[in-house]
């Protein structure tokens, strides 16, 4: 069996294991150590899931393409730049404990299993490794009312989105007789209708899904658990694992149920509508900011499921580069609000970020960068991550959501916007606490890149080609 | 390569950049700051305004098509070139930004002085994408332009502007990027049909008749707003009274000549039968917008908003002029709009000029200002002169044509707008006689200094090209005339295709 396939996530839950060794026996605290050596272990991975070669392995359970490498390389960086963020962060709070790199270190298998999951059971395994690490980083503040909601509501929540989608992927097998995704997509093309039982499976499973990316109607617990959980947290939340999440879906509504899109396009289609409505309208009143992103990331998700929704090959495309796109600008605006420290304290008010552009204009700037590319106004970044969705949908005639999406975007620069108005226009306030490196570093990284993606566009283009073409065969 | 032997259009697009870059990298006190941006900013415009000169002297006048052009391949995968060129309708308003700038940044020079390196920067910025917009001759690039525009002047009106900065600097962008995000969906529906978006392309290409209303709708959201016609105006007098002077002149010299260029590049040419089609729901709206600004315009207290509802009354004369699709209202509305960016420039100058020195706008705390400086009161009256249309003045010669033209078309057209000229001149000479001339009505005012020298240097070149224009004006209009002559002929051509195929009327 040719196990050496999954090499890289082999590595990384090895390095997991020793890690978690590492952390436990000495006495003192050991969370920076940890912490390095994680962020070790994912650029290792990463580094090793570029010399990956293709195939399945594991009878058909795993399979390694260059659309997997495409998304694990974006988790991996996800997860080490949101373990970046948090390194400083959780000392300065308190927090720091060796337990949240190595957590996040599992989470991250967990989604390098998920995109390369080619049956329901390996998909459900990598969702659950992915989840468990999660609830409990949720509440790694266990002192803190909010954080303990936030991990008991995600919890009890995503629970629920587990059982859904074991329920789905029950109905799909007892109809199409396998789990298996290559043998899913025979089975469900040769015939002749789909079962109602298939269909059912794959709304269940697509909900499940949508719980995991926060697209509405499954976006409840989002807003509750940004704010309740530790900045950082919220950061990587935010990033790598809705990265997995909509890669899992793109996998598996591309693939498998490639064939039945007539069935499930329209609920991706009023998924990304009321997404999108919703991340522009009630972001308007939220007064923290973290909320403010959280409604902000479900807009966001309603875009990339435009993309989704077109399908086809531009339209895979578009939700590859707009997650790509997507997570730079995000960590760099997260990079920005674990930065919002005065006297000591972690502040997150959108009115705290009053006259930064006085009190500390780099910081502002760049922040002043991300805002206006997530409200997609050119040459910035996200002005091309949603053209390259926008672009296939009036291809294929999908007007409405075209024309909703460019409307919503209007609406959320509005809030956008504030920001922007906040931190320039308005008096200024004390500044901030001094910026530790790693999030500088961060910082400039992630803002060069949303400034200047324009002038390079053509390597991250001809990667999500490629990367689309090895899914869609 | 092109006609100059080396990239131009590109140098003068991003040159402005290269001096944001070093003002950005000054370090130093903040008066050290101040200082170095401030000259910085200045050579780097006169450089660029230098270079564009070249342009004067090298555009081939007899040559209707694009010239200096330069291509690159940018996003191949999507079709998507980086193209640049001018033919006669963009080099004017190339020439027209690039004089605008050094005199904006002059005009800032004492009254902007809290974050000096900031707004010169946004200058820069705002300058690059000002040319960039004009000399694009990629769809998608002229959008990436058109609406990068929109973060330096939000910023610019935000920072530096007045009391209410924070609601016009708001409306100013969300009125803009609503009507741009339709233009961005037309874009890419043309670009789906026509595969290409080099703009030569697809002036060549006939887009089918069901799209045109569409395609037009949404170009006319974009640059109705930009322009801005009746009734989608009204975060133009918002944006320029709290603009700072040099926003506002950059704001009605360039910003606004935008929509007219839209319009005149993108939805005549491309458009030709549902721009025959809307042609009098436009005249409607801007014989309203002409009338019905001016009257408003007559009941304005604030010097800013005075002059710019007298903009939109003007503006209301250039799409008049643009949908005649003849030759005199074309190249009327084409010499209206240079004359209006230089005299409407220059007439918020001259209120800039007296809000440094009083800091108001009321027009009532004013009057008889001529007796105490003279100087002032004669450039002023100058730009009145020229704002009502005199003969021999910058204005003259494009609302003439324009009305020639629309009385070819409708003579009731015309008689809208010859109404606008009068109400026009009642206002502007309103104005004029409640501040410069009459009782000096408070004593504070014998204070006023007149024109510093580096006022003087500020209006000289807008003094002389208002002269120059209203005297001489075939040397501006000798760059547009067989650009003009091209478009309405291929225009009258499309539209006789589409008669004999039973499409339009």
């Amino acid at each position: 069996m040719n196990w050496t396939l999954a090499l890289p996530e082999i590595t990384l839950a090895l390095c997991g294991l020793a890690i978690l060794v590492g952390g436990v026996l000495p006495k003192r605290d050991t969370s920076f150590a940890v912490s390095i050596a994680t962020l070790g272990a994912l650029l290792l991975a990463a580094a090793l899931v570029l010399v990956q070669k293709e195939g399945t392995a594991f009878g058909g359970q795993y399979i390694a393409d260059s659309f997997s490498s495409f998304m694990k390389v974006l988790c991996l960086l996800g997860a080490a730049m949101g373990l970046v963020l948090s390194m400083d962060f959780f000392q300065k709070q308190g927090l720091s404990r060796f337990e949240f790199p190595v957590l996040l270190l599992f989470a991250t298998v967990g989604m390098m299993v998920m995109i390369s999951a080619n049956d329901l059971m390996s998909l459900y395994m990598g969702l659950e490794l992915l989840s468990l690490p999660l609830y409990v980083i949720a509440a790694i503040d266990r002192d803190n009312s909010r954080a303990a909601e936030a991990g008991l509501k995600y919890f009890v929540l995503g629970a629920l989105a587990s059982g859904l989608l074991l329920y789905g992927a029950s109905l799909v097998y007892g109809f199409a007789g396998t789990t298996n995704f290559d043998r899913l997509a025979d089975a469900l093309s040769a015939q002749q209708g789909v079962s109602a039982g298939v269909v059912v499976g794959i709304v269940f499973i697509i909900a499940a899904l949508s719980f995991k990316i926060s697209a509405v109607p499954f976006h409840m617990w989002t807003p509750d658990v940004y704010e309740g959980a530790p900045t950082p947290v919220t950061a990587f939340f935010a990033s790598a694992p809705k990265i997995a999440a909509v890669a899992l879906l793109v996998r598996v509504l591309a693939g498998p149920f490639g064939e039945t899109v007539a069935q499930w396009q329209q609920v991706i289609v009023l998924a990304s509508l009321g997404s999108m409505v919703l991340g522009a309208l009630a972001a308007i009143g939220q007064r923290n900011i973290k909320r403010l992103m959280a409604y902000s990331s479900i807009g966001h998700i309603g875009f990339a499921l435009m993309g989704l929704a077109v399908g086809g090959e531009s339209g895979l495309r578009g939700v590859l580069l707009y997650m790509a796109i997507y997570l730079f600008m995000n960590m760099g605006a997260f990079a920005v609000l674990i930065s919002m420290r005065r006297d000591g304290q972690a502040v997150e008010g959108v009115d705290d970020l009053a006259g930064l552009g006085r009190t500390d204009p780099a910081m502002a700037l760049a922040m002043a960068v991300f805002m206006f590319s997530m409200a997609g106004v050119p040459p910035l970044a996200g002005f091309f991550s949603k053209l390259y969705v926008l672009l296939p949908a009036i291809e294929k005639g999908f007007w409405v959501l075209a024309l909703v999406g460019v409307l919503s975007s209007v609406v959320s620069a509005y809030y956008y916007l504030r920001i922007i108005k906040v931190m320039y226009f308005d008096p200024a306030l004390p500044g901030f606490d001094a910026r530790p490196v790693g999030l500088s570093v961060v910082l400039a990284g992630t803002g060069l890149f949303t400034t200047f993606f324009f002038l390079f566009p053509a390597p991250l283009l001809a990667a999500a080609r490629h990367a689309v073409a090895s899914i869609l065969g | 390569m092109n006609a100059a032997g080396y990239p131009l259009l590109s140098l003068l697009t991003f040159l402005p950049l290269v001096g944001a870059f070093i003002i950005m990298m000054v370090r130093g006190d903040d008066e050290t700051i101040a200082a170095n941006a401030r000259w910085t900013a200045l050579w780097t415009s006169l450089i660029v305004f230098a270079l564009s000169l070249v342009l004067w002297f090298q555009f081939d006048t007899s040559i209707a098509g694009f010239q200096f052009q330069e291509s690159r391949a940018w996003l191949p995968d999507f079709g998507i070139g980086y193209h640049l060129g001018v033919d006669g309708i963009s080099v004017l308003f190339v020439l027209l930004s690039t004089l605008l700038t050094p005199i904006c940044i002059l005009a800032s020079w004492e009254s902007v002085q809290s974050r000096v390196r900031e707004y010169m920067i946004a200058f820069l910025v705002l300058e690059t994408m000002m040319i960039g917009m004009f000399v694009s001759l990629d769809f998608m690039l002229f959008y990436i332009f058109f609406e990068g525009v929109l973060i330096p002047m939000f910023l610019i009106i935000g920072v530096w502007g007045g009391a209410r900065r924070v609601y016009a600097a708001y409306k100013f962008f969300l009125y803009t990027f609503a009507g741009s995000v339709l233009m961005l969906l037309a874009i890419i529906a043309l670009w789906h049909s026509a595969g290409t978006t080099d703009i030569p392309e697809l002036l060549t290409k006939r887009i089918a008749s069901a799209w045109q209303p569409w395609i037009f709708f949404a170009f006319f959201a974009s640059f109705a707003v930009k322009v801005p016609m009746w009734p989608v105006h009204t975060w133009l007098p918002d944006a320029h009274v709290e603009a700072p002077t040099a926003g506002s002149v950059i704001l009605a010299g360039v910003l606004l000549k935008m929509g007219g260029y839209g319009f005149l590049r993108f939805s005549l040419p491309m458009l030709p039968e549902a721009s025959a089609q809307f042609a009098p729901f436009i005249f409607a709206l801007s014989v309203i917008a002409v009338i019905y600004t001016s009257l408003v315009a007559l009941a304005q207290t604030d010097m800013k908003k005075l002059i710019a509802y007298s903009s939109v009354a003007h503006m209301g004369i250039v799409t008049i002029g643009i949908f005649t699709a003849n030759v005199q209202g074309i190249e009327g509305a084409l010499f209206q709009m240079l004359s209006h960016g230089v005299v409407s420039g220059a007439l918020f100058l001259c209120v800039g000029v007296l809000y440094d020195r009083e800091h108001t706008r009321e027009i009532a705390r004013y009057g008889g200002v001529a007796k105490i400086i003279p100087a002032y009161a004669l450039v002023f009256m100058l730009f009145t002169m020229a704002s009502v249309a005199l003969p021999g003045t910058a204005g003259f010669p494009g609302e003439f044509l324009v009305i020639m033209g629309a009385f070819a078309v409708s003579p009731w057209v015309a008689l809208g707008a010859a109404t606008g000229m009068i109400l026009g001149a009642a206002y502007m000479l309103l104005l004029y006689r409640r501040v410069a001339f009459g009782q000096i009505t408070r004593e504070s005012l014998r204070g006023l200094a007149d024109l510093s020298p580096r006022e003087h240097a500020i209006f000289a070149p807008l003094i002389v090209l208002t002269l120059w224009m209203g005297l001489y004006p075939s040397s501006f209009t000798q760059f547009f005339t067989a650009s003009v002559a091209q478009i309405v002929t291929q225009h009258q051509a499309a539209l006789g295709v589409a008669r004999l195929a039973g499409i339009a009327p």
